[in-house]
C-alpha cells in the first residue's frame, strides 16, 4: 500500500488530535496512540519492510517526515500547556502588592555624636589629634594648672559641681570645661601639640540655652611659633568649613579668661533663618567662642617653659553649634531621649563626615 | 556697669559718635550689654507749637488746637487742662507707639466728638519719663518746632551697659573706662584734678588695725557742722542715669565717687562713735549688729570689721551698720577711705550672702592708691553740699605696694601676636593706659600703674598693646599642614565607640545622650554609686550622684516614650559610666534598651526575646573589634537582670565584655516601668586591644576547599543544666580540621525525653580538603564528636 493520501489524512487526524489535548495526560494519550509502539504511525513504519524498494523509497521519507511533524507538534503544544499551567498556577498566587512591608525601626546618631565627628574631620585635616579625659577631675587639673586664682567664682559651688570631700578633705570635681585635657597632654607629650579635646562638661544651671552637663570642644596648639593670628586664622577656617560657607565674617573681641594671655572671644555675622543660623550674611553678631594665647602660667604649670613654647587654645559649645547648623531650639531637648526628638534631629548611621564626601 | 554718655565725656574729650564709642569699647574688650538710647526709643516725639487752642464745640473738657508741628500744621483734640495758646508741648504723629499708655495711636485722623484730630500732645508720663500726668508737658524755654523731646526735656543722655571682666576693677569706675577708650584713639583723657582740701585740726578719730592682711590701709577725717540735705538735681540724676535710687548728699557722695573712680568710701555718723576705731577679725556674738540691708549679721573671725570700743560698725568693704549711718539729723561725719583686701572681702560676702557696690569693687581689686584722691574728693564735694569744716586727713597703716615692674622685650608682641608694631606704637599703647615704660632697648623697663594689679607678666602687656592696637588687625594666618603622613589621629577608644554607635543605629536603635548623674536610690538598684561619686550640690535631688550605669535614665525614657503612646522605642547610648573618682574610674559602655512588645501586622508578628539584644550586643562588639565568635556565655548577669534570662558574655573567666537578656522585674517596678524589657551593656574599655600591626595591610591567603562540605545531624539529650554553648564547643573540637561549623536546630524537652533532660539538636559541618570522605571517615568523625559531647556534658546520643 503505497497510500500518501492515507499518510495526510493520518497526519491531519493527529494534529487535531494534538491541538485538542487540554492537558499533559490527555497530550500523552494522543503521542502514544501515533508514536508509541503500537501507535498508528509506528505500524506503518514497521510495514516499510514489506515494501517493495521503490516503495519504501517513497514511503520511508514520507513516514520519517511523517513522524518528526508530529513529535514536534506535541512538544510544542506540551510547551503551551505548561505554561498555560504555571499561569493558572501563578494567578492563583496572586498577593496585593500594595499592602504594607514589615516594619523596621529606623536608627539614628545623635546630634552631638555627629557634629563630634564633623570637628575631629575638620581638625584632624588641620592635623589635630582627638584627645579624651575623665569627667570627674582633681582642682589641681581643673582650676589650679589653669591659673585660676583663688577665689575665682568658678570655684564656688554655685557655678561647679563638686563631689563630697573625702576622708582626707579632698573634694573632687566636675571638670566645667575639657581644659583639663589639655593640661594632661602638656604634662605627658612635647610638643609640637596639636589636639581637640572634646567631651562632657558640667556647670551648675539649667533653662532653655543651658543644661548641668553639655559638651564642649577645645583645641590646643603648642609649638614654638604658633601666634594669635594662627589663631585666628584656625578659627576662621574652623567656622567656614563647619558652617559649609567661604563668608564668614568673624570678629575678634578683647576678652578675659584666667588661662590665656592674651584673651578674646570670636564673634560671627548671622542671621536667622527659623529656627537656624546662617553664618556669613545678616547684620547680628553671635559670640561663638573663647580663646586666646595659652597663659604663660599654664604653660609653666605644665613643666614647659613659657619664653621656648607658646600656642593658642580655643573652646566652644558642641551642643550649641548643633543647635546653630541644625536648627535646635531648646537644649534640654539634647538630653530628653524623646524618640520622635531623636528620629527627627538625628542622624544616618550610614552619614559618616569626610572631607571626601561632605560632612553631613 | 552702667553709664551715661555725659559721665563718660566729663572725662573723656571726644567728638566720636555713640556708634564709634561703642566700636571703640567693643574692640577694646568692654563688651557691650546694652545700650539705652532715648534719641532712638523717643524718636518719634518733637517739640511741637501750640498756635492757637480753642474750646471744643462739643465738649466741655476738651480744647481744639492748632499745632505747628515737625509735620506742619495739624489741628488736634486735647483733654488737658493746660492746653493753651503759645505753648510749646510735645507732639506725637499719627501711628506713633505712646510707651506710657502701651498702645500705637492710629494711621489716620480720627473724629472725637465730631472733631477731626491729628496726633497728640503728650504727658510726662505718657511718655515714661517723668510721673507727671496732671496735663501735657509745657516745655520752658523757645525751642524750635521738630527738636527731639528729650533734647528739650533734658533726657537724651545715652546710658551704656558693658560687662567688666574680673581683671579690670578699674573699670567699675567711670574715669577708669574714659582711660581706656582714649588709648584707643577716639579721645583725650582730661585732666580733672582732685585740689586736696587743707584741714583745719587734727583728725580726732585714731584707727587701729588690728588685721593687716584685711585692712592694711585705713585714711580717715572728720567733718563737722554738716547739714546732710538731698543732694543737688545734677547729683541726683547723675546717680538716676545709672539707675540708683538719691537718699541724701552723704550717701549720695559716696555713691558718685565709687562709680566715677572706683573709689568706696564710707561715712559714719561722728556722734555714735566711741573711741578709736578698729580694723579687726569679728568676734562672733558680741559683735552681732544690724547692717544697712536691715538684716541683723553675727561677724566671725574670718570677717572683718569695722568697730568702735563699743560698737561693732560694719563689714569692712562691705556694708556698714545701721548704728552709726548718717540721718537727716546728723552734723559731724567720720569719712572712712581704706583697702580691704580682696579675698577675705568675698568670703566675707559669700558667708553672708551681703551684696554691695563696695564688695564688687573691693573683691575684685580697688586701686590702694586712690584712699587720698578718694578722701579728698569727697571732702570737697561735702563741704560744697553740705557745709562744714574739715579736720586733716589721717592715713593709718601701709598703702599696698604698686605692681612690681615689668621687663618687657618688645619682641614679644610679635612672638605672641604675629603683629609688627612700631615701637613708638607699642609706647604710645602703654603710656595712655597709664603704664611708664623706659629705656632705650629692645628691652623696655614697664612701671605698671597701681590700678592695674592684673599686670604682672610679659604676656600681660601684649594682651594691652594688641588689645588696644586692635585684635582686627591680626593677620588671620592658617596652620601649616603637617608636611610629613600622619597616621590617622583617631585612637583605639574613638573608634570603638564609633562603630558601636553605627553597629547599633544600623540595627534600629536610635542613640540617645543621657545625664552622668542620677538618683542615688535608683543607683542602688544597680550596685550603688561608687566611692567618692556622691555630688556635695547637685542641682537636683534626683541627679546627686554620678551613675553606675546609662541603663537607669534609657530605662526611664523607654517609660516616657511609652508614656507619650510611643510602645516601640529602642535607645542607646555610648557614653561614661563612673566606678571610681581617680582618673581611670569611669568606663565608656554602650547600652541599650527596647521593651518586649510586639506590634500587630498583617504578616504576624514576633515579640522580641533575649536574644535579639544577645544577637545586637555581639554585633556591637564585632563591630567595635571584640572576638565576637569566641567569647563564652554565660549565665553569670548581676542581680539587677532577669536571674534566668540573662547572660555575660566574657573572654576567660574573668574579662566580662557584656551582659544582655531581661531586666529584673523588681528594678523596673522600683523605676516605675511597665512591662518587660530587654537590654544590654557592653564594656568597651573591656575589649582586648588589637595586635600592633605589622603595617601592611594585606590579607593572608584565602582558604577555600573546592569539595562539597557534608552535613549531619546529631540529637542529644543533656541534663537541663547543661549549657547549649558546652555542648557546641565540645562538637567543634572534635576535629578541629574538618568540623568548620555547628549549629543548633532543635531544642526539645517535652514528650520523650526524661524528666530533667533537653534534647539539643544539633547539625555538624564537615568539610573535606583533599578528597571526598569516605563512609567509614564520616562514620569516625561522628564517633568523635558523639564522644567528645558526651565526655564534657554526660550528654547521650538521642535514640
Amino acid at each position: 500500500m503505497t497510500d500518501t493520501a492515507a499518510l495526510e489524512t493520518l497526519e491531519q487526524d493527529v494534529l487535531a488530535q494534538i491541538a485538542a489535548a487540554t492537558d499533559e495526560a490527555g497530550l500523552d494519550a494522543v503521542r502514544v496512540g501515533a508514536l508509541g509502539k503500537k501507535g498508528s504511525v509506528s505500524l506503518m513504519m514497521r510495514s516499510l519492510g514489506g515494501m517493495s524498494p521503490e516503495e519504501r523509497q517513497v514511503m520511508g521519507p514520507a513516514l520519517n517526515g511523517l513522524k518528526d511533524r508530529l513529535g514536534s507538534a506535541i512538544e510544542a503544544r506540551k510547551a503551551m500547556l505548561e505554561a498555560a499551567a504555571l499561569d493558572l498556577a501563578l494567578a492563583s498566587e496572586t498577593i496585593d502588592v500594595s499592602l504594607p512591608v514589615r516594619p523596621e525601626p529606623k536608627g539614628s546618631i545623635h546630634p552631638i555624636t555627629q557634629v563630634m565627628e564633623e570637628l575631629a574631620v575638620i581638625f584632624a585635616d588641620m592635623g589635630f589629634a582627638v584627645a579624651e579625659g575623665s569627667d570627674v577631675e582633681d582642682d589641681f587639673h581643673n582650676f589650679t594648672a589653669l591659673n585660676f586664682p583663688e577665689g575665682h567664682p568658678a570655684r564656688d559651688t554655685q557655678d561647679t559641681f563638686f563631689m563630697k570631700p573625702d576622708a582626707e578633705g579632698q573634694r573632687k570635681v566636675l571638670r566645667t570645661h575639657t581644659s583639663p585635657v589639655q593640661i594632661r597632654t602638656m604634662m605627658s607629650q612635647t610638643p609640637p601639640i596639636r589636639i581637640i579635646a572634646p567631651g562632657r562638661v558640667y556647670r551648675c544651671d539649667w533653662d532653655q540655652t543651658h543644661t548641668p552637663m553639655f559638651h564642649q570642644v577645645e583645641g590646643l596648639v603648642i609649638d614654638r611659633e604658633t601666634h594669635m593670628g594662627h589663631l585666628k586664622g584656625v578659627l576662621q577656617d574652623f567656622l567656614a568649613a563647619f558652617f559649609e560657607t567661604d563668608e564668614v565674617v568673624t570678629r575678634f573681641r578683647p576678652h578675659h579668661f584666667p588661662f590665656t594671655e592674651p584673651s578674646a572671644e570670636m564673634d560671627v555675622r548671622y542671621e536667622r533663618v527659623g529656627q537656624a543660623v546662617k553664618v556669613g550674611s545678616g547684620d547680628q553678631w553671635m559670640e561663638i567662642l573663647g580663646c586666646g594665647m595659652v597663659h604663660p602660667n599654664v604653660i609653666r604649670n605644665c613643666g614647659l617653659d613659657p619664653d621656648e613654647y607658646q600656642g593658642f587654645a580655643f573652646g566652644m559649645g558642641v551642643d550649641r553649634l548643633a543647635m546653630l547648623k541644625y536648627g535646635a531650639p531648646d537644649l534640654r531637648d539634647f538630653f530628653n531621649s524623646d524618640q520622635r526628638w531623636l528620629g527627627h534631629y538625628g542622624f544616618s548611621p550610614l552619614l559618616q563626615a569626610n572631607m571626601a564626601t561632605g560632612l553631613s | 556697669m552702667k553709664f551715661p554718655l555725659s559721665w563718660l565725656k566729663y572725662h573723656l574729650e571726644t567728638t566720636a559718635s555713640l556708634d564709634e564709642i561703642a566700636e571703640a569699647m567693643t574692640m577694646a574688650g568692654l563688651e557691650i550689654e546694652e545700650i539705652d538710647n532715648p534719641a532712638e526709643k523717643f524718636g518719634a516725639f518733637t517739640v511741637a507749637s501750640v498756635k492757637e487752642a480753642v474750646a471744643h464745640p462739643d465738649a466741655d473738657k476738651l480744647r481744639v488746637c492748632t499745632v505747628e508741628t515737625v509735620d506742619g500744621i495739624k489741628q488736634i483734640v486735647c483733654g488737658a487742662p493746660n492746653a493753651r495758646t503759645g505753648m510749646r508741648a510735645v507732639y506725637a504723629p499719627l501711628g506713633a507707639y505712646i510707651p506710657g499708655l502701651d498702645f500705637s495711636l492710629d494711621k489716620k485722623p480720627r473724629k472725637i466728638r465730631g472733631v477731626e484730630s491729628s496726633g497728640m500732645m503728650c504727658s510726662a508720663k505718657e511718655l515714661e519719663l517723668g510721673e507727671d500726668h496732671d496735663g501735657i508737658i509745657d516745655l520752658e524755654g523757645d525751642w524750635a518746632v521738630g527738636t527731639p523731646a528729650v533734647v528739650a526735656l533734658g533726657q537724651d543722655d545715652v546710658v551704656i551697659d558693658f560687662e567688666v571682666t574680673p581683671n579690670r576693677p578699674d573699670w567699675l569706675g567711670v574715669r577708669g573706662i574714659a582711660r581706656d577708650l582714649a588709648a584707643t584713639g577716639i579721645g583725650t583723657l582730661k585732666d580733672v584734678p582732685i585740689e586736696p582740701v587743707p584741714g583745719t585740726f587734727p583728725c580726732p578719730v585714731k584707727v587701729e588695725l588690728d588685721w593687716p592682711e584685711a585692712c592694711p590701709v585705713f585714711a580717715g577725717r572728720l567733718i563737722r557742722g554738716v547739714r546732710n540735705v538731698a543732694s543737688p538735681d545734677w547729683l541726683q540724676k547723675a546717680l538716676r542715669s545709672i539707675g540708683l535710687r538719691p537718699i541724701n548728699a552723704l550717701a549720695d557722695i559716696t555713691n558718685l565717687i565709687s562709680y566715677d573712680r572706683c573709689r568706696p568710701l564710707h561715712v559714719y555718723d561722728a556722734a555714735k562713735l566711741s573711741g578709736n576705731l578698729h580694723a579687726r577679725r569679728g568676734a562672733g556674738d558680741s559683735d552681732t549688729f544690724e547692717a544697712l540691708d536691715k538684716k541683723t549679721h553675727t561677724p566671725t573671725e574670718t570677717m572683718c570689721v569695722i568697730a568702735d570700743e563699743a560698737h561693732c560698725l560694719g563689714f569692712g568693704g562691705i556694708m556698714g551698720g545701721t548704728y552709726s549711718g548718717c540721718s537727716d539729723a546728723t552734723t559731724d561725719v567720720f569719712i572712712e577711705a581704706a583697702w580691704f583686701d580682696p579675698l577675705i572681702t568675698r568670703a566675707t560676702a559669700k558667708a553672708t550672702g551681703i551684696d554691695s557696690d563696695a564688695k564688687y569693687r573691693f573683691e575684685r581689686g580697688v586701686d590702694p592708691q586712690s584712699i587720698i584722691d578718694g578722701i579728698e574728693y569727697a571732702t570737697r564735694l561735702i563741704l560744697k553740699i553740705c557745709g562744714g569744716e574739715a579736720s586733716e586727713t589721717a592715713v593709718f597703716g601701709e598703702i599696698p605696694a604698686a605692681p612690681a615692674d615689668i621687663e618687657f622685650p618688645i619682641s614679644e608682641v610679635k612672638r605672641l601676636t604675629g603683629l609688627d608694631l612700631p615701637r613708638a606704637e607699642i609706647l604710645r599703647i602703654l603710656t595712655t593706659l597709664g603704664f611708664k615704660p623706659t629705656g632705650a632697648g629692645d628691652i623696655l623697663t614697664v612701671g605698671v600703674p597701681s590700678w592695674r594689679m592684673d599686670c604682672s607678666l610679659k604676656a600681660d602687656l601684649v594682651e594691652e598693646v594688641a588689645r588696644i592696637h586692635g585684635f582686627d588687625k591680626l593677620i588671620a594666618t592658617s596652620l601649616a599642614r603637617p608636611s610629613v603622613r600622619r597616621p590617622a589621629p583617631a585612637t583605639v577608644m574613638q573608634l570603638r565607640a564609633r562603630y558601636a554607635r553605627r553597629a547599633l543605629a544600623v540595627r534600629g536603635y536610635q542613640e540617645s545622650v543621657t545625664w552622668s548623674f542620677c538618683e542615688s536610690s535608683q543607683a542602688a538598684l544597680f550596685g550603688g554609686h561608687g566611692a567618692g561619686l556622691a555630688l556635695e550640690n547637685p542641682i537636683s535631688s534626683e541627679l546627686d550622684v554620678m551613675r553606675p550605669t546609662a541603663l537607669i535614665h534609657l530605662l526611664t525614657a523607654l517609660q516616657a516614650n511609652a508614656d507619650r503612646g510611643l510602645a516601640d522605642a529602642r535607645l542607646f547610648e555610648v557614653g561614661p559610666v563612673y566606678l571610681t573618682d581617680g582618673p581611670d574610674g569611669q568606663l565608656l559602655v554602650a547600652t541599650g534598651v527596647r521593651r518586649i512588645t510586639s506590634g500587630r501586622h498583617w504578616t504576624g508578628s514576633r515579640a522580641p526575646d533575649l536574644f535579639d539584644v544577645k544577637a545586637d550586643a555581639l554585633a556591637a562588639l564585632e563591630a567595635a573589634g571584640a572576638p565576637a565568635a569566641s567569647l563564652q556565655v554565660a549565665p553569670e548577669a548581676r542581680d539587677w537582670w532577669h536571674p534566668g534570662r540573662s547572660g555575660v558574655l566574657r573572654q576567660g573567666p574573668k574579662n566580662v565584655m557584656a551582659e544582655f537578656g531581661e531586666i529584673h522585674p523588681r528594678v523596673l517596678k522600683a523605676l516605675g516601668i511597665d512591662g518587660r524589657v530587654l537590654a544590654f551593656e557592653i564594656v568597651l574599655d573591656a575589649i582586648p586591644q588589637p595586635r600592633k600591626s605589622s603595617g601592611l595591610k594585606a590579607r593572608t591567603q584565602l582558604d577555600r576547599a573546592d569539595l562539597t562540605p557534608v552535613k549531619r545531624d546529631f540529637a542529644f539529650l543533656v541534663d537541663k543544666t547543661i549549657a547549649a554553648d558546652s555542648l557546641i564547643r565540645a562538637a567543634k573540637g572534635a576535629d578541629k580540621a574538618l568540623i568548620t561549623d555547628v549549629s543548633v536546630f532543635d531544642v526539645y524537652d517535652g514528650k520523650g525525653v526524661p524528666e530533667g533532660q533537653t534534647s539539643l539538636a544539633i547539625e555538624v559541618v564537615l568539610q573535606p580538603r583533599d578528597k571526598t570522605l569516605t563512609d567509614e571517615e564520616i562514620d569516625t568523625v561522628a564517633a568523635k564528636v558523639i564522644a567528645k559531647v558526651s565526655g564534657a556534658t554526660g550528654g547521650t546520643l538521642r535514640g
